[in-house]
């Protein structure tokens, strides 16, 4: 006789809120008129996010390790990370409500008169929000699992629609679709790792828990090399989420060929939503093992900072030097993960905020910079933008500021915390070279405001658009959180404190 | 009145929004905007020098407010002689510079506003810099001042101005990163032993052992020798200089390099005594080769510019000579010395840069004979080049002549090399009062006019205090040997005692 699972409601109706206004979103697309379709969906989404939040912090204090018989655990850390893919997802909706990136008909075939002929009738494709959604959902729950199966599923939930949206770009199209189909099969490949992983850490502990692993690790008496390899293939799964080297080369290709709005709300999002499970799977279930794996992962933390680094300094796209920079950064959080510490986490916690609006904010102004065949994202007809459009160059040389960590912006902030964690936990090492790196990295930074505001304007073509009120909207906030952060980073530290832990 | 240093560093701020208010086109308004806010900030640091107590060891107008409580930052201000003289100087050269280069801010990539905008901030950062008293305030500030330099060189210089303000950054920023792995090294051991804090004072207190010091002292110190800027990290410079402004080199070598000299006294130095004994010889070392190495290519340079700018290699070889030499009569010289090589490069790059506007070259071999066509002009340049030279009789003797002392009863063979540096001092003033003062006028130099009225005002303040404190230095030096004697007793050295043999 089997029994119900008892559910917590209050606490997984965030991920409930999303999914429904997702399968909301599915249904609009099958009965509502084409005119209303695109507004409904917008506020679909925009209401559900915010809904979502609001629950979230009504709940902020109630923690729960079987708020879902075991398989997801509700605490401090957790929560955080859902608010802060909330937040950061809320931004990047309203990228994505200017549907003119999208593509009007995703099935035609690239230059097809069906394709024309969709794009002549006004149609568009409002299935990028419930996918979105979708994909908001997988990235909340991915953070809170605690088992390698519920961990799996949520891996897969947020995955397969960004394969789909990274394909949907109006123009430019077979590189949209290219980037969609490698971005699919190198995911598809990662899986398979991670579940291998998973099975071998099964095998080792005879338990898919985190906590029951972590035990594992105590009392089993199986070989430990069961454990390592387990370790390993679930990390290889997870870095390549994360666009760690070696497992990056998707990174630079997916991101110049999604349609940008969906890069940023992917940048920004899919790393926060993996780091935080990668942080939870190191924190609570590999902790007594951490010294068979913090040299691997510091090592790929090293090789990551710098390989990004010093791949941005040759990119000559503007979204690919934004994709290394991302990997760069990707080796920085990385650092934290190694400091295993709450200051760590917290540290973590805050660079997912300062790196995650940075970026949307960059990619937000990539939309706006175009010709008449779309957006540019060649650096060099940058040059010279200062002159045109001071206010959107002012902005895009602050988000690059804040990546390169100077002071009184947010990413300084994020990375003197990240710094100061790892140099507590007593690797040192790590700090010289992720200081090392940054002064790489400050380079390549550098020299795009150099070109911004010192450079010869070179294209007459260049055009700044207007931006849409939305678009507008989501620039300023990445604008204030990226100066509030760094002015004074305590509004989010405060509750840090209280909030980075993870429950056992 | 409560909060000095604050209001202090607010009120060019209030310019900023005061400018902002002001229409763009109404650039005259927009001028003595400006000038109107760094006068009253002037004013205000008569008021903190009026309330401050000479006799007082220590921090005085002290503030501290919660900052980052989850790293335990403060905000946290406070002056000792030695920051508040030199906390005077910026507010005393920010108006001149103003007001001297009235048309500076014209012909630049940006509009007028943003000049006086960026120049402002700069006006606030340069003060916070030298009232910081939480070490990572003062990292943040230390850092953030470039950004506006580097679009006031960019933005405004001549010639290869953007490459040379992308090469300062460079430099400044990865100093500034060394010195970030330091600054996080210290509270990491301040918060082992139990305190967990950046206040500067507390952190003195600290014991770290030597192998640690010495790391920590290295991340400091070479962040401040790119800054202030010391061979073999000067190579930035001599660029920067020839391509900004007048007004901006003024205040990039009179005041801002001085942060690099006023940080070694008061991090290196306070912070870690042991690692600055074992490191002083070879730091004195680097300390003259820059005076000789600055001095000898000062006299091959055939831009006034970078003639000027290795002039300060030189003095600022002085400086960190004088520091090092750990006795009082060196640490207060060169504190001394900070505000007399202020003055005096202050002096040189405004006349200078008059020369250079007027003639629309410069080279010195397009100059000559300007005794004759502009003679106010060139008194005036002739005056502060005896000041770089350190003619007794003006401030900078007395400064140099101290190093001297000081450092002699240290290092005498060193001194003996640095005092060759005043005879080439010499010799590069000069060769260039020679050739470009007097001889034959020069054809294109005939029709050059002679300073007016608002450049005569903004001149002769500098002149005045130069010859003032040649004179009679008591007013600023008694104060800096009190702060001196702090800092003596804080590395825990005294001077040597002359011996009694005969």
């Amino acid at each position: 006789m089997l029994s119900a699972p008892h559910l917590n409601y209050a606490l997984l109706a965030p991920i409930l809120i999303i999914l429904g206004a997702a399968l909301l979103g599915v249904l609009v697309e099958a009965f509502i008129s084409k005119a209303l379709r695109s507004r409904l969906q917008i506020g679909i989404s925009l209401i559900a996010v915010i809904a979502a939040f609001i629950q979230l912090i009504r709940v902020r204090n109630l923690t729960s390790t079987s708020a879902a018989v075991g398989s997801v655990a509700i605490d401090g850390a957790g929560i955080y990370i859902q608010l802060i893919i909330l937040a950061l997802a809320f931004v990047g909706l309203l990228y994505i409500a200017d549907t003119d990136n999208f593509t009007a008909q995703a099935s035609a075939i690239p230059g097809s008169t069906e394709e024309a002929s969709s794009i002549a009738a006004g149609s568009q494709q409002t299935e990028v929000f419930p996918l979105t959604l979708f994909a908001i959902a997988g990235m909340m729950l991915f953070p809170i699992a605690t088992d390698l199966i519920t961990l799996f599923v949520a891996l897969e939930v947020l995955s397969l629609p960004l394969y789909l949206m990274s394909g949907l770009s109006r123009r430019r199209r077979l590189l949209s679709q290219e980037a969609a189909l490698k971005y699919f099969l190198l995911g598809a490949f990662s899986s398979a790792f991670f579940l291998f992983g998973a099975a071998f850490l099964y095998g080792y502990s005879g338990s898919l828990s985190l906590n029951g692993i972590a035990d594992g690790v105590h009392s089993s008496g199986a070989n430990s090399v069961f454990l390592l390899i387990g370790i390993i293939f679930l990390s290889v799964g997870l870095l390549f989420k994360v666009g760690a080297v070696p497992f990056h080369s998707w990174t630079p290709d997916v991101y110049q060929g999604a349609p940008t709005p969906i890069t940023g709300f992917m940048a920004a999002c899919t790393k926060a939503a993996a780091f935080g499970a990668m942080l939870r799977i190191f924190y609570v279930g590999f902790n007594d093992v951490q010294w068979d794996w913090k040299p691997i992962i510091s090592a790929i933390a090293v090789i990551t900072m710098v390989f990004g680094a010093i791949a941005a300094i040759v990119q000559r796209d503007v979204k690919r030097t934004l994709a290394f920079s991302s990997i760069t950064h990707a080796g920085f959080i990385l650092i934290a993960v190694v400091a295993l510490s709450k200051n760590g986490l917290a540290a973590a916690l805050f660079y997912f905020i300062s790196y995650g609006f940075a970026t949307l904010g960059a990619f937000g102004i990539v939309t706006l910079v175009r010709d008449s065949s779309g957006e540019i994202t060649d650096l060099n007809r940058w040059s010279g933008l200062g002159k045109r459009s001071p206010l959107v160059a002012s902005a895009f040389s602050l988000f690059m500021l804040s990546f390169g960590g100077i002071p009184l912006t947010a990413g300084f902030i994020g990375k003197f915390s990240v710094f100061t964690a790892s140099y507590e936990s007593g690797n040192i090492n790590l700090v010289v070279f992720g200081v090392l790196t940054s002064a790489v990295a400050l380079f390549f930074y550098l020299k795009i405001v150099l070109m911004i505001f010192f450079g010869e304007s070179r294209s007459d073509t260049l055009t700044v658009v207007i931006p849409s009120i939305l678009t507008r909207v989501a620039i300023s906030i990445c604008v204030i959180v990226t100066i509030l952060l760094g002015v004074y980073p305590s509004l989010i530290f405060n509750s840090l404190q209280t909030f980075a832990t993870f429950l056992h | 009145m409560k909060n000095i240093l604050t209001v202090l560093e607010l009120l060019p701020l209030f310019g900023v929004i005061a400018l902002w208010l002001t229409p763009k086109e109404n650039t005259k308004l927009i001028k003595q905007t400006a000038v109107a806010a760094s006068l009253l900030t002037l004013v205000e640091s008569f008021i903190a020098v009026w309330n401050f107590d000479i006799k007082f060891k220590g921090f005085q107008l002290v503030e501290s407010y919660n900052w980052i409580s989850a790293f335990h930052i403060k905000y946290a201000v406070g002056v000792d002689a030695i920051s508040l003289t030199l906390i005077l100087l910026t507010t005393i050269l920010v108006p001149i510079v103003f007001i001297a280069g009235w048309h500076e801010s014209e012909d630049g990539r940006f509009s007028p506003k943003t000049f006086y905008v960026l120049m402002l901030v700069l006006e606030t950062m340069m003060i916070g810099v030298f009232a910081a008293t939480d070490v990572f305030l003062f990292y943040v500030i230390f850092e953030a001042m470039l950004i506006p330099v580097y679009f006031l060189i960019a933005g405004y210089g001549r010639g290869e101005r953007a490459a040379a303000a992308l090469k300062f950054l460079l430099y400044s920023l990865f100093g500034g990163l060394l010195m970030l792995s330091a600054v996080i090294g210290i509270y990491i051991i301040s918060t082992n032993q139990g305190v967990g804090t950046f206040d500067v004072n507390e952190l003195s207190k600290l014991t770290i052992d030597q192998s640690t010091q010495n790391w920590l002292f290295l991340g400091f110190f070479i962040a401040f020798a790119i800054k202030a800027p010391l061979w073999p990290f000067h190579t930035w410079l001599p660029g920067a200089a020839k391509s900004a402004t007048a007004g901006t080199s003024t205040l990039l070598l009179g005041i801002l390099d001085k942060v690099g000299t006023y940080g070694m006294i008061r991090f290196c130095l306070t912070l870690f005594p042991g690692a600055t004994k074992t490191f002083a010889p070879w730091i004195i070392t680097l300390a003259v080769i820059s005076i000789l190495y600055g001095a000898i290519l000062a006299i091959g340079q055939k831009d006034i510019n970078s003639m000027i700018a290795f002039t300060s290699i030189s003095h600022f070889g002085f400086i960190t000579l004088g520091i090092f030499a750990l006795t009082s009569q060196g640490i207060s010289g060169a504190t001394f010395y900070m505000i007399n090589h202020g003055f005096s490069t202050a002096a040189l790059f405004l006349t200078a840069g008059w020369i250079v506007k007027r003639r629309g070259s410069s080279q010195i071999a397009d100059l000559g004979g300007l005794q004759r066509v502009v003679p106010v002009l060139a008194w005036s340049f002739f005056i502060a080049g005896l000041s770089a030279l350190a003619l007794p009789g003006l401030s900078s003797f007395v400064s140099e002549f101290l190093v001297l002392i000081g450092s002699f009863s240290q290092y005498p063979v060193a001194t003996i090399f640095a005092t060759t540096g005043i005879v080439l001092a010499a010799l590069y003033v000069l060769l260039v009062v020679q050739r470009a003062l007097h001889g034959e006028v020069k054809s294109g130099n005939e029709s050059m006019v002679d300073l007016n009225l608002r450049e005569k005002l903004a001149i002769a303040p500098v002149i005045a205090l130069l010859v003032f404190l040649g004179f009679y230095p008591k007013p600023v030096l008694h104060p800096l040997n009190v702060a001196t004697s702090t800092v003596m007793s804080q590395i825990g050295v005294t001077d040597p005692i002359a011996k009694a043999d005969k």
